[in-house]
């Protein structure tokens, strides 16, 4: 665990409060159960805005805290451990560190103080198939018009505002503007998740942030990814161990078993690794390093092999009752697959990591 | 039987093959083309259509929905030559079998041995017909991997014995016309106090809740047994018997599960070519993501290898006449590899293998996820891959148990 700052503690004791007591597992079944169109509860998002954590990482001119990317993160790690259902890493983080990169001031003064307050949701909208792959884009914008199709955008259905890549560069599309529609997708994780078509919608260039700032938008997206994977991974390493601590199988309880337990030692192992990557990679965006591309291709491979590993492991080892839907580990399986494609699979990093090393 | 001379046999094959070729002709309906079954024990009974049971009957009729049962239970009566040879026409005319299910593929096998002639004569046939489904009462709340653990209790009461308590992941238990369960009839004996009983699932008592699965199917339950009549000729065997009963039906579950059977077959399109149309290719025609297409030529290697190993082991069987040891890899490694090939067919459609339900999907790419999520049962049902390979270190290699 990095060495944290008495407000970094304080903030991380709240989200964990809050998780456990307000919004455990069992608020997302109720996401879920529901339909809800959102793919979350708009009201348990206004109250994770108003503690601030919609927020942490926009300056205090623009309503935010500016508390950093590590502050973030201990956040999104706790919203991950109760799979808590909302537009936190779209907005707070990838929408908001857009805008905080590439955005004019006018566009900053504009966006970030309603994101800040959860007023509106942003998103990022960058995919044009089911595979990540920024490189390859058709939206094109002409005359200050935006037109195309993007695919699977997280937080799609909800978003008031999409940071679009295109061919040129990064553009802000208001979501209320009459040539943005949008069409729901079903997915396994029951999210909010959407295709958005754009049809001559009047969109903003990001001007500055320099001509990476699609891959440096997205690299702090990932690393944000990575956090919300480790509270998943986290906790779905502390219930089935605290499962096999208690199911008695021929008179003794599983964790007794040889074969069980170094799984478990194994699992431990790569969480720990998971963890010092995610740290990495928070810990680069504060201060703002020169490797944070690295350090956020690390980030998500790390983080998709160790969540993968983990949530399969999570439901062998409960057996039955593993696979009914009643239980929530299945839930972690879920929405493990979902993150580990989003923004990159770990083939993708390790690809993108190479490069990076010239080799 | 004395053996025949090769040439004998081989013309003698040819009439079958024949015949069977003329019977499918007559009887298949082409409707049905390209069907299959596999699912319906999943999905529970749909709607059959005229067609589908005018085949089902034909099928039952024959006996060739269980080639090499004998003919006077309804089977088939088939050598395994034969039965081979039905099979290969059967998907040169993309035909299917319509006779499944939990009563051919483990109970009947088990009743042959076993069950008494009055029980093979009244159980048997229907089984061979497809009419009556049975499910597996095994598992309790606190009996799965120790499954001699069951506390389900038959209490004698003359000609009868009156059962008490709760089983669980019921397959099909909602759907199931009768139930082939262990009960304990002794409680002071572990493994030697359980016996091996048929109930009838609408007799009165017989409660059953289903159960929803992570798939979002629900095709398996919660069976209560309150004060319910089992008239005793619906014991299998001798009282006390059932583990050793129990046992022996569990061989025949794993056999199908791990690839003997129908269980696992290779989907129509390999995944090389679904990469392809997802992932696209490079200028030299090879897999546009290097990772994944080093993974996909390492599965299909993996999958040779084991399609190889399996039929290694049925030769070998034939030629020794008894069962490999290699057999008990089986149901691990194939289960295992099924859950690869699901896996990596995420990696290979994206967001697009992760669809639930609704527009955006492919019907094809909403199975996808479901048979992924379904596909992780299948390392824990059927004697999990831990207690697989606690069976293979314990008994094949003999490593000592220090636990
Ligand atoms: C889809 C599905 C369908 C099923 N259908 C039926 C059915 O029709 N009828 C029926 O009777 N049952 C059925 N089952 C139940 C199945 O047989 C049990 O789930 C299985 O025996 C495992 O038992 P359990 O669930 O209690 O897990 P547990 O026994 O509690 O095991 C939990 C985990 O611990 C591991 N473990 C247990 N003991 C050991 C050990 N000694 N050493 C190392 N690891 C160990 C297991 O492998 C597993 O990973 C079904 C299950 C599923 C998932």
């Amino acid at each position: 665990m990095a060495i944290l700052s008495e407000e970094q503690t304080m903030l991380r004791d709240m989200a964990r409060e809050w998780t456990k007591k307000e919004n455990p597992v069992g608020a997302f079944r109720k996401v879920r159960d529901e339909k809800l169109d959102a793919g979350y509860e708009p009201a348990v998002y206004a109250q994770m805005a108003e503690m601030g954590w919609a927020g942490v990482i926009i300056p205090e001119e623009q309503g935010g805290s500016d508390f950093g990317y590590m502050s973030l993160g201990l956040v999104l790690e706790e919203t991950g451990r109760s799979l808590t259902a909302s537009p936190l890493l779209a907005s707070a983080l990838g929408a908001a560190s857009a805008l905080i990169l590439g955005g004019s001031d006018d566009q900053k003064s504009h966006w970030l103080p309603k994101i800040a307050s959860g007023e509106i949701v942003g998103t990022l909208a960058v995919d044009e198939g089911p595979r990540h792959n920024p490189a390859k884009t058709e939206v094109s914008v002409s005359g200050g018009k935006l037109s195309g199709t993007k695919t699977f955008v997280p937080e799609g259905m909800s978003a008031g505002l999409f940071i679009v890549s295109a061919a040129d560069g990064v553009y802000l599309v208001d979501g209320a503007d009459g040539g943005v529609s949008r069409s729901d997708r079903s997915m396994v994780d029951q999210r909010g998740w959407a295709e958005v078509t754009f049809d001559g919608a009047a969109a903003q260039k990001l001007e500055g942030g320099g001509d990476d700032l699609l891959d440096q938008i997205l690299d702090r997206a990932r690393i944000g990814a990575a956090a919300e994977m480790l509270g998943m991974a986290s906790q779905a390493f502390d219930v089935t161990l605290a499962y096999l601590k208690q199911r008695v199988q021929f008179n003794q309880v599983l964790s007794s078993f040889q074969a069980l337990q170094h799984r478990m030692a194994d699992l431990f192992g790569e969480i720990e690794l998971m963890r010092s990557a995610v740290e990495n990679g928070l810990t680069a965006l504060d201060d703002k390093r020169g490797d944070i591309a690295m350090a956020a291709s690390q980030a998500k491979a790390v983080a998709n092999d160790a969540i993968h590993h983990m949530s399969k492991e999570a439901v062998q080892l409960h057996g039955g009752i593993g696979m009914t839907d009643e239980y929530d580990i299945g839930f972690y399986l879920k929405r493990a697959r979902t993150l580990e494609q989003l923004w990159g699979s770990s083939a993708f990093h390790r690809e993108r990591f190479a490069r990076l090393n010239d080799y | 039987m004395a053996s025949a001379p090769a040439d004998t046999a081989q013309s003698d094959s040819d009439t079958f093959r024949a015949e069977v070729r003329q019977w499918l002709e007559a009887n298949f309906p082409a409707s049905l083309k390209g069907n299959d079954n596999s699912l319906s024990s999943v999905e529970g009974p749909t709607d059959e259509s005229a067609d589908e049971k005018a085949w089902r009957e034909a099928v039952g009729a024959k006996g060739w929905g269980t080639p090499t049962w004998p003919k006077e239970y309804g089977g088939g009566g088939l050598s395994r030559e034969q039965a081979k040879i039905l099979n290969q026409e059967m998907s040169r005319a993309q035909a299917y079998n319509p006779i499944g299910g939990m009563g051919v593929m483990m109970f009947g096998p088990t009743l042959l041995e076993y069950g008494s002639e009055a029980q093979k004569k009244e159980h048997i046939p229907p089984i061979t017909r497809g009419e009556i489904r049975w499910c597996q009462g095994y598992s309790e709340p606190n009996a799965g991997s120790d499954l001699a653990n069951i506390q389900t209790f038959g209490e004698d009461k003359g000609d009868h014995y009156v059962v008490n308590g709760q089983k669980t992941w019921t397959s099909g238990g909602q759907w199931a016309d009768k139930c082939f369960a262990l009960v304990r009839t002794d409680k002071s004996h572990k493994h030697e106090g359980i016996s091996f009983m048929l109930i009838d699932m609408d007799a009165e008592g017989v409660d059953v809740k289903p159960i929803r699965m992570i798939s979002g199917m629900s095709p398996f339950c919660e069976t209560f047994f309150t004060n319910v009549k089992v008239p005793k000729e619906n014991l299998v065997g001798k009282e006390g018997q059932g583990w050793t009963i129990g046992k022996r039906l569990l061989q025949h579950e794993r056999t199908n599960l791990s690839g003997g059977g129908s269980a696992i077959r290779m989907p129509s399109m390999p995944l090389h070519a679904m990469a392809k149309t997802y992932v696209g290719v490079n200028d030299n025609g090879e897999l546009d993501d290097g990772e994944l297409r080093t993974k996909i030529s390492d599965f299909e290697m993996q999958w040779r290898s084991f399609l190889g190993t399996a039929m290694r082991v049925q030769a070998e069987a034939k030629t020794t006449g008894g069962v490999s040891e290699v057999s008990s890899i089986l149901k691990k490694v194939g289960t295992k590899l099924g859950q690869q090939r699901a896996e990596l067919m995420i990696e290979i459609m994206g967001m697009k293998g992760l669809g639930w339900e609704g527009e955006g999907f492919s019907d094809e790419e909403l199975r996808s996820t479901r048979t992924w999520l379904f596909g992780k049962a299948t390392t824990i049902y059927g004697g999990s891959t831990e207690v697989q390979n606690n069976i293979i270190s314990k008994r094949i290699l003999g490593m000592l148990d220090h636990q």
